[in-house]
């Protein structure tokens, strides 16, 4: 088995707001392997992005990290100083944000902040760093760059925009790419684009991509592993196969019931209720009020992942007791 | 089949672009949002109107419900004129007609005035249509939201007590206060989670069983358009390209660029692979969009298609496409 690139453990992040302590991270744990797609997948709220927030140490006010571990190659980047923060962020480890246009900064040309990422990590001269953004620019797909890189942001399309995102993210060819929810804003064939050229990437590349996203379909095609999240624990981690065909958690199986397939018609079974409110969210497991499955124990005490099969994690009271309708099983 | 409760016959709507200044505005070009539409709605029918950003079916929606003039073309809802009958009719007769033909939004969050408890907002149009007398009012409501699967206790609460799912349920709720035959729903999951969009897709299903709605219903996902619509017509740069029953449409798409948009939906399903066309580029602007077929520049096949535009025509089984491949 490949050793692993990032392992994360019992990450806590709270946001301490007026209104009292948002536990959006409680506990999570997982890992990645090198040159692994692994897909985070959960609604809003789940804690998604705020895990690769925290991963990168840029968790914003009143945000913080309380406790946990995130192990990097081999080096806990919670112990890290901000100046050796600075060196891992975009070195090594890089995100692209869902919005493109207000992740580029409005009054500087493309080029000015292709090369500010460049000659920040790197000491190369500015004129060396322009071929760089060109071949960069090339890498990711944009037609003509010699005269694209001298206009702005607002001359560009969305997925133009984030392309020009993903070659900023991959301009010191990183080790490990965080894409979060990188093709929400994107029309459909954008989208398809874009997600091609993250894929191709990652191969040309041999990176590892942690993929972040709401949309089980974009998750089905880009990873190898998913890690399900619901309200800021981990309910499932599974290889993507496994998941789909037998999803052991019932929250899992319930997201996959109920969302619409372009490939066939079929009744969408409803999730009742909705997602807790992560100040005072529901005790022992969360999914508990929402769960068809739920009895007295789930209540009470947290469950903890349980590994039920070759890859495949858990947390749930009850996975013993029931069966899940996979999504296939149950149209088959 | 029962008959049509909507017609709309060549509908256009060009914006004009203005250069810049107060004094020598000039127009320097127009914008084709919708350009020469037509189709019906059957009754106790969902149409889905599906198509990328800008291709035109919002402003086609506004243009059904007379809330933008229209450039030129005609709508009628159960066989009335309806822009004839808003140049010409009196304000009775005009709220009377608006009365059948409601809208929700994308955005609940935007769509609710926020100082407004749920009661007010939806017995709102009971003050404005003078349809339900003071004394039902509370009736009315009660069971206004108990259709959309809401609690009476709801009545007494602001907007930002609730969450996106139950925001767009209240906007249901108050779209269905005026007893309306025709409903339009403009992306009324997009903004929810995905856990809360079956819910509301299962509600508007439900309605319309108990009450016989005819939707409209516009998005750009695919596949809630497949789960909740009868038949479907595709838009690109603000023309109709295919129309089909919904089946047949997503399982025998006819033009290439219905094809390509289906082929880059992901299925939840790692098992399915697909051959996936990749459209080369992106859509055109509308100010001056291609001649001839308006795919043409992005289309795989068009290397020996004629000059002139493609019209959309019936190959069969009610299935239309404007492509000169299909026939």
């Amino acid at each position: 088995m490949p050793e692993s690139i990032l392992t994360v453990e019992g990450l806590k992040t709270y946001f301490f707001t007026e209104a009292g302590v948002v536990q959006a991270v409680d506990g999570i744990s997982f890992n990645l392997r090198k040159g692994e797609s692994l897909g985070l997948v959960g609604e809003s709220g789940s804690g998604k992005t705020v895990s690769a927030l925290s991963v990168l140490r840029i968790v914003p006010r009143p945000g913080k990290i309380i406790e946990g571990k995130i192990e990097f190659n081999g080096h806990n980047l919670l112990k890290k100083t901000e100046e050796e923060m600075r060196k891992i962020r975009g070195n090594e480890i890089a995100i692209i944000f869902q919005d493109p246009s207000s992740s580029l900064n409005p009054v500087y040309t493309i080029e000015t902040q292709l090369k500010d990422v460049i000659t920040a990590h790197q000491t190369q001269p500015r004129e060396q760093a322009r071929e760089k953004v060109m071949e960069l620019l090339k890498l990711v797909g944009i037609p003509d760059p010699e005269t694209r890189m001298m206009e702005y942001p607002h001359q560009f399309s969305g997925g133009m925009k984030q392309r020009v995102a993903i070659a900023r993210a991959l301009a010191l060819e990183p080790k490990l790419l965080f894409a979060d929810e990188p093709t929400t804003n994107l029309d459909v064939t954008i989208q398809a684009q874009v997600l091609g050229l993250l894929n191709d990437l990652k191969k040309k590349l041999g990176m590892s991509l942690v993929m972040i996203s709401h949309d089980m379909g974009i998750i089905a095609e880009m990873t190898a592993r998913i890690v399900v999240l619901y309200a800021g624990r981990v309910c499932e981690i599974a290889r993507t196969n496994d998941l789909f065909e037998q999803p052991r958690h019932p929250y899992t199986a319930a997201l996959l019931e109920a969302v619409p397939r372009l490939d066939m018609r079929k009744t969408l079974q409803v999730i009742p209720g909705n997602i807790p409110n992560l100040i005072e969210p529901p005790s022992g497991c969360r999914f508990h009020p929402r769960c068809e499955y739920s009895q007295d124990i789930c209540a009470k005490k947290v469950p903890t992942l349980e590994q039920v099969g070759p890859d495949h994690f858990v947390a749930c009271h009850m996975w013993q007791k029931i069966t899940l309708k996979g999504e296939r099983a149950s149209h088959e | 089949m029962n008959d049509a409760l909507i017609h709309v016959r060549n509908l256009v709507k060009h914006f004009p672009v203005y250069s810049r200044g107060v004094l020598l505005k000039k127009e320097i070009g127009v914008v084709h949002a919708v350009d020469n539409i037509s189709f019906d709605i059957m009754k106790r029918e969902t149409f889905g109107l599906v198509g990328e950003s800008g291709c035109g079916k919002t402003t086609a929606a506004r243009l059904i419900l007379n809330l933008i003039e229209p450039t030129s073309g005609e709508v009628f809802f159960q066989g009335e004129n309806v822009f004839e009958k808003f140049k010409s009719a009196s304000k009775e007769e005009k709220l009377g007609l608006r009365r059948k033909m409601q809208l929700i939004f994308q955005n609940p969050y935007g769509s609710l005035d926020p100082r407004m408890t749920v009661f007010d907002l939806i017995s709102e149009p009971f003050i404005i249509h003078k349809h339900v007398p003071k004394e039902e009012w509370k009736e009315r409501v009660y069971k206004l939201l108990s259709l959309v699967g809401l609690e009476e206790y709801h009545a007494e609460r602001y907007p930002h007590e609730f969450s996106g799912g139950q925001r767009q349920r209240i906007c249901i709720a108050r779209a269905l206060a005026v007893e309306p035959k025709f409903l339009i729903a403009d992306e009324p999951v997009s903004s929810l989670d995905v856990s809360i969009r079956a819910q509301i897709l299962n509600l508007l299903d439900e309605l319309q069983k108990q009450i016989g709605l005819t939707y409209l219903y516009i998005s750009h996902d695919l596949s809630s358009v497949r789960q909740i619509s009868q038949r479907v017509a595709v838009m690109y740069l603000g023309e109709i390209v295919e129309l089909a029953n919904t089946d047949d449409l997503f399982e025998n798409p006819l033009h290439p660029y219905t094809n390509a948009l289906i082929q880059a939906v992901p299925i939840p399903d790692p098992k399915t692979k697909r051959m996936r066309i990749i459209l080369p580029g992106e859509v055109p602007s509308p100010i001056n969009p291609p001649t001839g077929c308006r795919f043409q520049p992005r289309c795989p096949y068009a290397k020996q298609c004629p000059k002139e535009a493609p019209k959309l025509a019936d190959v069969g089984n009610g299935h239309l496409v404007a492509c000169h491949r299909a026939y």
